[in-house]
C-alpha cells in the first residue's frame, strides 16, 4: 500500500535541511529581529510569516540540561548522555538535542558545545548526530 | 454570559496496571456511578463530550468505542477532543453558554499502561525537530526542572516538600495510587533518575477514568444542594519548541489564572495538575497562590496520573470540596503537551 501525496516539509524547514547537508546552519528572524533556530515558518508569539535566513554558528551555549543514565530506542546515543537546550551562537533561542559529554561531571549550564556533524551529507536533521563539548 | 456549574463528579481508582478490564470497562461503572448521582439518564442530557487519546489504545477512533457504550442511540448530541478531560469539559462548558441546553456529560478515559507512555507522548511533539531525536517526556521535564534550579532560590529540597506533601494529602484520597508518608531527607536519598529528577519527582503510570455533570442556571440548583460554579475559565497555549520558551516559569498560565479572575478573591483551595515536582512550584507562583492555599489537597498528579484523566481530575477534586461545603472558592488547573506547554485554569465557587 502506498500513499498517492507526496509530503513537503514546506520552503523554510527545507532550506534548513539543505543547508545542513553542506555543515551549514541557518536561523530566520522572528518579528521581535531575534533570531530563531531551528527556524520556523511563522513566529512562534505572533504568528507572522518568516522569510529572513540568518547564518549562525555550529557551536554554542547550553542553557539548560538532563544527564540520562538509560537511554531509550531511536535517541541520539545509546549510553549515557545529556540532553540539552543549545543557544548556537548568533542564535537568540536554543534547540533540544543531545551532547556526549562521557559523564554527567562535565555537564554545566553555561558550557560550550560543538556540533558533531555526520560523514555523509544528509539533508535532514540526522546531519547533527549530537553534540560534544568544545575542546577546552 | 449563563452560570453553569459541576453538579456531580465521579472518578475510578487509580491502578498502575489494569489486567484484566480494556478502556471502556474502566469507564462505564465511572459513568453510570455519575448518572445514578446526578438522578438523569443518557436522554436527559443535553449534550455529550470526551477526552481520550487514541495513541494509548493505537487505533484511530478509538473514543467510539466508549461512545457506543454511553449510549449514542437515539442520536444524541456529542463531540470528543483528543485532550486531557479538563478540555473536554471546556467545550462543554462553552456549548452551555449557547442556551439551547442545560446539562452535558463530560468523561475521560487513559489506559496507559500497555504501551511505553514516554515513547508514546513523543509522538505529539514537532515531526521534524524533535521527534527524530525521540525526546521523551521525563527528559523534557527534566531540562524544565534543572531551568528552574538554576533560575533562583528553588532547591532540591523544594521538589522533595512537594512530593512528601502530595503523598500525606493522597492518604485521605481513596482513588490515589501512592500515598504515605514520607520525610524529605529519605527523598534526597534516593538516586537521581533523570538528573536533576528523582523517580519520585515523577508522576506514576495510571490507568483510569473520571466524569462530570455540568449543568446551568435553575436546572443546576435542581440537581444538587450546592453546586460548583465555574465563575471563570480560560486555557492558553505557549510556542511548542522548548528553546523559545522560559521553562523557569508558566506565562501561559499566569494569563488564564487572570482571565479566570484566580485573584478577585480568596482561595481556599487549589488543585494544580503537576505531574512533576518542580511543576507544582512553576504553577504556584504563576497563578500568584499564597502558602495560605491548600494546594492539591488530593495528593495532585504526584499520586496518580491517569493520561487525559488527571487534568479533568483536578477539576473534580476541587469542584467535590466545593459542593461538600469544604471549601468556598477554589482554583483547579489542567496542562497538557511538554513542559507545561498549554494550560486551563478554572474558577469554582459555591454560593454563600
Amino acid at each position: 500500500m502506498e500513499y498517492t501525496y507526496t509530503r513537503s516539509v514546506g520552503p523554510v524547514i527545507d532550506r534548513f535541511f539543505s543547508g545542513l547537508a553542506d555543515r551549514k546552519i541557518q536561523g530566520i528572524k522572528g518579528s521581535d529581529g531575534k533570531v530563531i533556530v531551528p527556524p520556523t515558518e511563522y513566529d512562534p508569539y505572533t504568528g507572522e510569516t518568516l522569510s529572513e535566513f540568518v547564518d549562525v554558528a555550529d557551536a554554542g551555549t547550553v542553557t539548560t540540561w538532563a544527564w540520562v543514565t538509560d537511554p531509550r530506542p531511536g535517541q541520539p546515543l545509546q549510553k549515557p548522555f545529556a540532553w540539552a537546550l543549545v543557544q548556537l551562537d548568533g542564535a537568540d533561542t536554543a534547540m533540544l538535542h543531545a551532547v556526549d559529554a562521557g559523564d554527567e561531571s562535565r555537564m554545566s549550564t553555561g558550557m560550550r558545545v560543538k556540533v558533531h556533524w555526520c560523514d555523509e551529507p544528509v539533508a535532514d536533521l540526522a546531519a547533527i548526530e549530537y553534540f560534544e563539548p568544545e575542546a577546552s | 454570559m449563563r452560570d453553569i456549574a459541576v453538579v456531580a463528579t465521579a472518578q475510578s481508582p487509580a491502578i498502575r496496571k489494569e489486567e484484566r478490564r480494556n478502556e471502556v470497562e474502566i469507564l462505564m461503572p465511572v459513568v453510570h456511578d455519575l448518572r445514578k448521582r446526578a438522578g438523569l439518564k443518557q436522554e436527559d442530557i443535553g449534550f455529550t463530550v470526551s477526552g481520550s487519546c487514541d495513541y494509548l489504545q493505537g487505533q484511530a477512533f478509538a473514543f467510539v468505542t466508549a461512545l457506543d457504550a454511553i449510549g449514542p442511540w437515539p442520536p444524541i448530541d456529542e463531540s470528543h477532543v483528543e485532550m486531557d478531560g479538563a478540555w473536554a469539559l471546556y467545550e462543554a462548558w462553552t456549548r452551555l453558554q449557547y442556551g439551547d441546553i442545560d446539562t452535558a456529560l463530560v468523561y475521560s478515559f487513559g489506559k496507559s499502561s500497555p504501551g511505553d507512555i514516554r515513547r508514546i507522548l513523543s509522538l505529539q511533539l514537532d515531526p521534524y525537530y524533535l521527534v527524530p531525536l525521540w525526546p521523551d517526556t521525563v527528559a523534557m521535564a527534566a531540562l524544565q526542572a534543572r531551568a528552574l534550579l538554576e533560575s533562583d532560590g528553588v532547591t532540591e529540597k523544594d521538589l522533595a516538600e512537594v512530593v512528601s506533601r502530595s503523598r500525606k494529602n493522597a492518604k485521605d484520597n481513596p482513588n490515589a495510587q501512592l500515598s504515605g508518608d514520607v520525610d524529605v531527607d529519605t527523598l534526597l536519598k534516593e538516586p537521581m533518575y533523570l538528573s536533576p529528577l528523582r523517580k519520585h519527582d515523577c508522576p506514576p503510570i495510571t490507568d483510569g477514568a473520571a466524569a462530570v455533570i455540568l449543568a446551568a442556571d435553575d436546572r443546576a440548583r435542581e440537581l444538587t444542594d450546592r453546586p460548583a460554579w465555574i465563575r471563570g475559565i480560560d486555557h492558553r497555549i505557549e510556542p511548542h519548541s522548548l528553546g523559545v520558551r522560559n521553562l523557569a516559569d508558566s506565562p501561559s498560565t499566569r494569563t488564564a489564572g487572570e482571565k479566570a479572575g484566580v485573584g478577585n478573591g480568596n482561595v481556599d483551595v487549589a488543585e494544580l495538575h503537576a505531574p512533576f515536582s518542580h511543576q507544582e512550584i512553576i504553577l504556584k507562583r504563576a497563578l500568584g497562590l499564597g502558602d495560605n492555599v491548600n494546594v492539591n489537597p488530593s495528593g495532585g498528579a504526584l499520586a496518580s496520573n491517569g493520561v487525559m484523566v488527571a487534568g479533568l481530575q483536578r477539576i473534580i477534586e476541587a469542584a467535590d470540596r466545593i459542593m461538600a461545603g469544604q471549601a468556598d472558592r477554589a482554583v483547579a488547573h489542567a496542562t497538557s503537551g511538554p513542559a507545561l506547554q498549554q494550560n486551563l485554569v478554572a474558577v469554582l465557587e459555591g454560593e454563600k
